[in-house]
């Protein structure tokens, strides 16, 4: 199936694990990601905080170039994607195509089971917290998803992967997300926070699917660690790191490698696939 | 919220007049403010409200009210994560994430002194980066000029090392690259465009 694939600016930078993992993964899937040509950044934060033109106008572009491709368009960013649907509702609406997050384009009904099939390398006993962070779900007049407080698609998916997944209530809390660079301080006090409540739940690993979510959790852990007198190691895997790991494919570690919390340990303890 | 606070020690000393241009202005872009029975549901679903002079709720009544000094000149809506978790169980519909927005963009275009200026910067910064990349954001350019900035302010030796360190860290595993992906001809002239529309300046 193809399908019309708008990356974002972090997947060409800091995310570029997020990107190659999706790359890996997509055939896998039989999916065929066409990136979108020439598309441009959303804005993000800073253009919908002060210049709310600039908030519509910049998705608007990506829209009209998924508009004219005439498929599905897939944002694997949360903040992308959130940009794309407030940008789809000001122009009221798109014409036959429809703006997915990559998550839930990836777990939606009719595709789990098939990928359950393809599963060579259980990730049986890996115990994760799934987090999925503000921006898929949120608002839910804007994204149109039904259970935006307590999310299932990372779950269901961990399930079919054979990992363990768990319960916990700061699947959809924030990680402070764009206030990274100019207010650490308050990141610091967010992701201690959900750091602790994944260990509460029982917890060895987070999974999640937005790469500022990742970036927030996975560099600053040490940083944390220091400040608050604690020793954590909570691997920070991309969803699509993980079904890569379970469908076999051969580069997963390359994709591990370009974390600052190394998974590889954790996975080793547990015996999957290192 | 306790009175070592300038902005509820100033509400506190004067009585407080009600205006209406700011909640008519915010009506006007379908921000609601005046539908807010004041449940207090924002405040208490807010992650932020450790880092906040004025709590959500406060934000919303005081703009209901016209008191266009105390929201303008507030932390809050520059420490306001745009999480969206008050927009999605606000009662009464008003996408209070959207109010934040509203007045950091009026406090930018009056000048007001934003207390959050490291914040305000990146912002601008932010965007005056996918401008230099054609219609791309350039991770690298964005880091790079916001710590001049910083600099500019002072030197803090810990936090410039721990950030270079990070830099480091991030260079060795390509996640940091010295030279973004930058568009050019007919795209970066679109969206060179869409910035002049905008009236964006840094």
């Amino acid at each position: 199936m193809k399908v019309s694939y708008y990356p974002g600016c972090s997947l060409e930078g800091t995310a570029l694990d997020y990107a190659a993992s999706i790359a890996g993964v997509a055939p896998l899937l039989d999916l065929e990601l066409m990136e979108l040509e020439d598309w441009n950044c959303c804005g993000a934060t800073a253009a919908h905080s002060i210049n709310h033109q600039l908030a519509l106008d910049l998705p608007a572009r990506n829209l009209d170039l998924a508009q004219r491709a005439g498929r599905d368009v897939v944002a694997p960013c949360a903040l992308c994607y959130n940009r794309l649907k407030v940008a789809e509702k000001a122009r009221g609406g798109l014409k036959d195509i429809q703006v997915w997050d990559l998550l839930e384009f990836m777990t939606q009904d009719g595709r789990l089971s098939p990928l359950a099939e393809k599963v060579v390398q259980p990730l049986t006993g890996l115990k994760a917290v799934g987090y999925y962070g503000c921006l898929v779900a949120r608002p839910p007049a804007m994204t149109g998803k039904k259970d935006y407080e307590n999310p299932q698609n990372i779950e269901k998916l961990l399930k079919v992967l054979g990992a363990a997944p768990l319960d916990w209530s700061f699947k959809t809390d924030c990680c402070g997300a764009g206030l990274a660079v100019a207010r650490p301080d308050i990141i610091d006090t967010l992701v201690n926070r959900l750091f602790e409540r994944a260990l509460a739940a029982g917890a060895e690993c987070f999974v999640v699917s937005c790469q500022m979510c990742q970036a927030n959790l996975d560099l600053t852990q040490e940083r944390i660690s220091q400040k608050f007198g604690k020793d954590y190691y909570l691997p920070v895997f991309y969803f699509t790191e993980l079904i890569g790991l379970a469908l076999g494919h051969p580069e997963v570690e390359k994709w591990l490698d370009k974390h600052l919390v190394d998974p590889r340990p954790l996975l080793r303890r547990l015996e999957i696939g290192f | 919220m306790n009175d070592q606070n300038p902005v509820t020690a100033d509400m506190t000393a004067q009585p407080l007049r009600p205006a209406y241009d700011l909640p008519e202005r915010l009506l006007e872009d379908h921000l609601t403010v005046t539908a807010c029975y004041q449940c207090r549901k924002c405040s208490g679903g807010c992650p932020l409200i450790f880092a906040m002079d004025l709590l959500p709720d406060r934000v919303i009544r005081l703009a209901l009210l016209g008191q266009e000094d105390l929201v303008l000149k507030s932390r809050t809506i520059w420490v306001c994560s745009s999480c969206e978790t008050c927009t999605t169980r606000c009662p009464n519909g008003i996408d209070i994430a959207a109010v934040m927005d509203w007045l950091k963009e009026e406090a930018v275009k009056r000048g007001v002194a934003v207390p959050q200026p490291e914040v305000a910067r990146f912002h601008r910064l932010f965007l005056d980066s996918i401008l230099a990349g054609g219609g791309r954001l350039s991770e690298t350019h964005l880091l790079g000029k916001f710590t001049l900035f910083k600099l500019g302010r002072g030197f803090d030796f810990k936090e410039h090392l721990n950030n270079a360190k990070l830099g480091f860290k991030l260079f060795k595993r390509g996640r940091m690259k010295l030279l973004g992906h930058k568009l050019g001809g007919q795209a970066r002239a679109e969206v060179e465009a869409l910035f002049k529309k905008s009236g964006f300046s840094l």
